[in-house]
């Protein structure tokens, strides 16, 4: 796999930004906040800690990456995009008559393991996964994104059960703890927090992350398994609508579509922030 | 068979999905059964005895077993899915829709103690809606196998397919209803007694009270062809049609409500081919059943020979040929 430093990863999200934000804009649909919430880890997984590409695609020893909060599936398809999975231009059909580009993945997408967006799926999945990792001395990793509303789901719990019963420390679930859902604040809907506190008490070890930090997302995801024999949680602090102002931390942007105006002032911001990057001094740059 | 034949009786479906489970576990290192707290109730005690490594448990919690099975099944386990059909098919039925189905992972679903299998533990153990909510599920055969010949060959053909498929057994022990020379395939129906006057469709354990019915009409002069329609989807039209321009009336039967079974499957299929026929779904009609075991609940819905019997001769009163 090709290494890129922080900067050249921070370049790529901020470039994955303006990507998920025109192929919404285009689809006239798209989870909008929650595909900003998660852009970094996606970025992060498919560059820095996934070995997938499209040649390896079918390798029985390749890294599994399940989104089980399927309805950030503009994030995984600009990931999938520049990985090569596809031509980019694919997304130009996102949400059309007939396309394979659904608002929630599926297999008939090159790159993608799993039909989900139904919540509550993902862990029990990756459990399973895991769990055949495990049967056939196989090295590899899965790992799984939920979101903190999607905790809701009692199925979780059952897996998060299972996975500490059965030792699944090759499976690494990442929550994108953006603390919003569709009808508002998670912690108001239905508490799931502390989120930390429940898991260990399921048997799993437990480590945050600020979501949106290149080189600590790098880290910690160095770290994993936190300890053997115990499936690994990282709870990825994050931000709804991430890098366009006007969207971040407001709920209504779960499934908001921009209209003209909004969108070009998004745009702009994005564009201005790639530029901030590009012309930044960093301490790991070649 | 033959008309005349005693019916022999076999093994419940179970033991013998168990048994011959094991023996394909002892051949193929990915075959695994998956149980939810069930290996009792499905006969798995031995197999887990006998191939530890083969046995996957989740506890009570049948969305997960099913999600497991599919992640498993995905890395190229033959995975069997074992529990309850009462609870795999409700409560993880999204699980079967999207986990299974929908991303196409050929996880074998087998719904142990069918229908009214667990009797007088009522309603709730009850699962009479399988049928109905897995027919409206893209990408899933759907087998209700009759007796242990069918029982077994189905296994073994689940074990091999690429596709979802789901297995449905009650506890009961079944009679023998194949002869030597009657041939077992899915998809395609089993003609086990040839008759032309009534046509019975019957799946599963309603097809041994269906042959008893039928000698009842032998000995009145009566000739009753028995089918064993064990896939219920894709369902055998040809056999079904053949049938019923052969016989001059046709009753379908099955451990299920009438809504959404075999009996509602054979009627729009015989609808499309403009085929009338004088025609009865017999099963569990819209309520929750009656209390008792599961063979006082088939006599009160007629799911016996006496009642098969009478619905037989009923449906002939309709017709001109009699």
């Amino acid at each position: 796999m090709a290494y890129y430093s922080n900067k050249e990863l921070e370049i790529k999200s901020a470039e994955l930004r303006l990507k998920l934000l025109k192929y919404i804009k285009m689809a006239n649909a798209g989870h909008t906040g929650g595909d900003l919430s998660c852009i970094d880890i996606l970025n992060v997984l498919y560059n820095d800690v996934l070995n997938v590409s499209p040649d390896t695609f079918n390798d029985p020893g390749r890294n599994r990456y399940i989104q089980s909060k399927g309805h950030s599936v503009e994030a995984l398809y600009v990931v999938l995009a520049s990985k090569g999975f596809f031509p980019e231009s694919d997304l130009e059909t996102l949400s059309k008559y007939n396309s394979h580009f659904v608002g929630h993945p599926t297999r008939k997408v090159n790159g993608i393991e799993f039909n989900t967006g139904a919540l509550g799926h993902g862990l029990s999945i990756s459990a399973g996964i895991a769990l055949a990792g495990k049967m056939d001395n196989m090295s590899y990793r899965v790992y799984t994104l939920l979101g903190d509303g999607e905790l809701a789901e009692g199925s979780n719990w059952e897996a998060a059960m299972f996975a500490s019963h059965n030792k699944l420390d090759n499976l690494v679930a990442i929550i994108d703890n953006n603390t919003l859902q569709i009808t508002g604040k998670t912690a108001e809907v239905c508490n799931p927090y502390p989120v930390d506190e429940r898991f260990r008490a399921f048997g799993w070890d437990v480590a945050f992350v600020d979501g949106h930090n290149i080189p600590e997302l790098r880290n910690i995801f160095k770290e994993v398994p936190f300890t053997d024999g115990k499936p690994s949680l990282i709870i990825a602090n994050t931000v709804k609508g991430k890098g366009v102002s006007f969207m971040e931390n407001v709920a209504k942007w779960h499934h908001g579509v921009p209209d003209d105006r909004e969108f070009s002032m998004a745009i702009d911001e994005l564009e201005q922030n790639l530029e901030t990057i590009k012309n930044s001094v960093y301490a790991d740059n070649r | 068979m033959q008309i005349t034949d005693k019916l022999i009786l076999g093994k419940a479906n179970l033991e013998v999905y168990s048994e011959t489970l094991i023996e394909l576990a002892r051949e193929d290192r990915n075959v695994l059964a998956v149980t939810s707290d069930s290996r009792g109730s499905a006969k798995l005690v031995r197999f887990a005895k006998e191939l530890p490594e083969h046995i996957v448990e989740t506890g009570i919690a049948e969305q997960n077993l099913v999600g497991v099975s599919a992640g498993l099944a995905s890395c190229g386990k033959k995975v069997f899915a074992t529990a309850p059909a009462c609870f795999l098919t409700a409560r993880s039925l999204e699980q079967i829709k999207n986990d299974v189905a929908y991303s196409g992972f050929p996880v074998n679903i087998v719904g142990i103690s069918a229908g009214v299998s667990y009797g007088a533990l009522g309603s709730t153990h009850h699962s009479l809606h399988d049928i109905a909510a897995l027919r409206a599920i893209n990408n899933i055969t759907i087998v209700v196998p009759a007796d242990n010949t069918e029982t077994c060959l189905s296994v073994k053909a689940a074990a091999s397919s690429d596709k979802p498929i789901y297995l449905r057994f009650g506890k009961k022990p079944m009679p023998h209803l194949y002869g030597t020379d009657d041939r077992f395939e899915i998809g395609r129906a089993s003609v086990l007694l040839h008759g032309d006057d009534i046509a019975f469709i019957a799946c599963g354990e309603a097809v041994a009270p269906v042959f008893e019915a039928a000698q009842l009409l032998h000995n009145e002069g009566i000739s009753a062809r028995v089918i064993s329609m064990h896939t219920i989807k894709p369902l055998d039209k040809e056999t079904l049609i053949t049938a019923a321009n052969e016989c001059s009336g046709l009753i379908t039967v099955e451990e299920h409500l009438i809504f959404g079974g075999l009996g509602e499957a054979c009627a729009a299929a015989l609808m499309e081919e403009g085929v009338y026929i004088p025609f009865q779904r017999v099963g569990i009609p819209d309520e929750y059943t009656v209390t008792g075991s599961q063979t006082d609940i088939f006599r009160h819905y007629g799911i016996s020979a006496e009642g098969l019997h009478a619905s037989a001769i009923n449906i002939l009163k309709r017709t001109s040929k009699n």
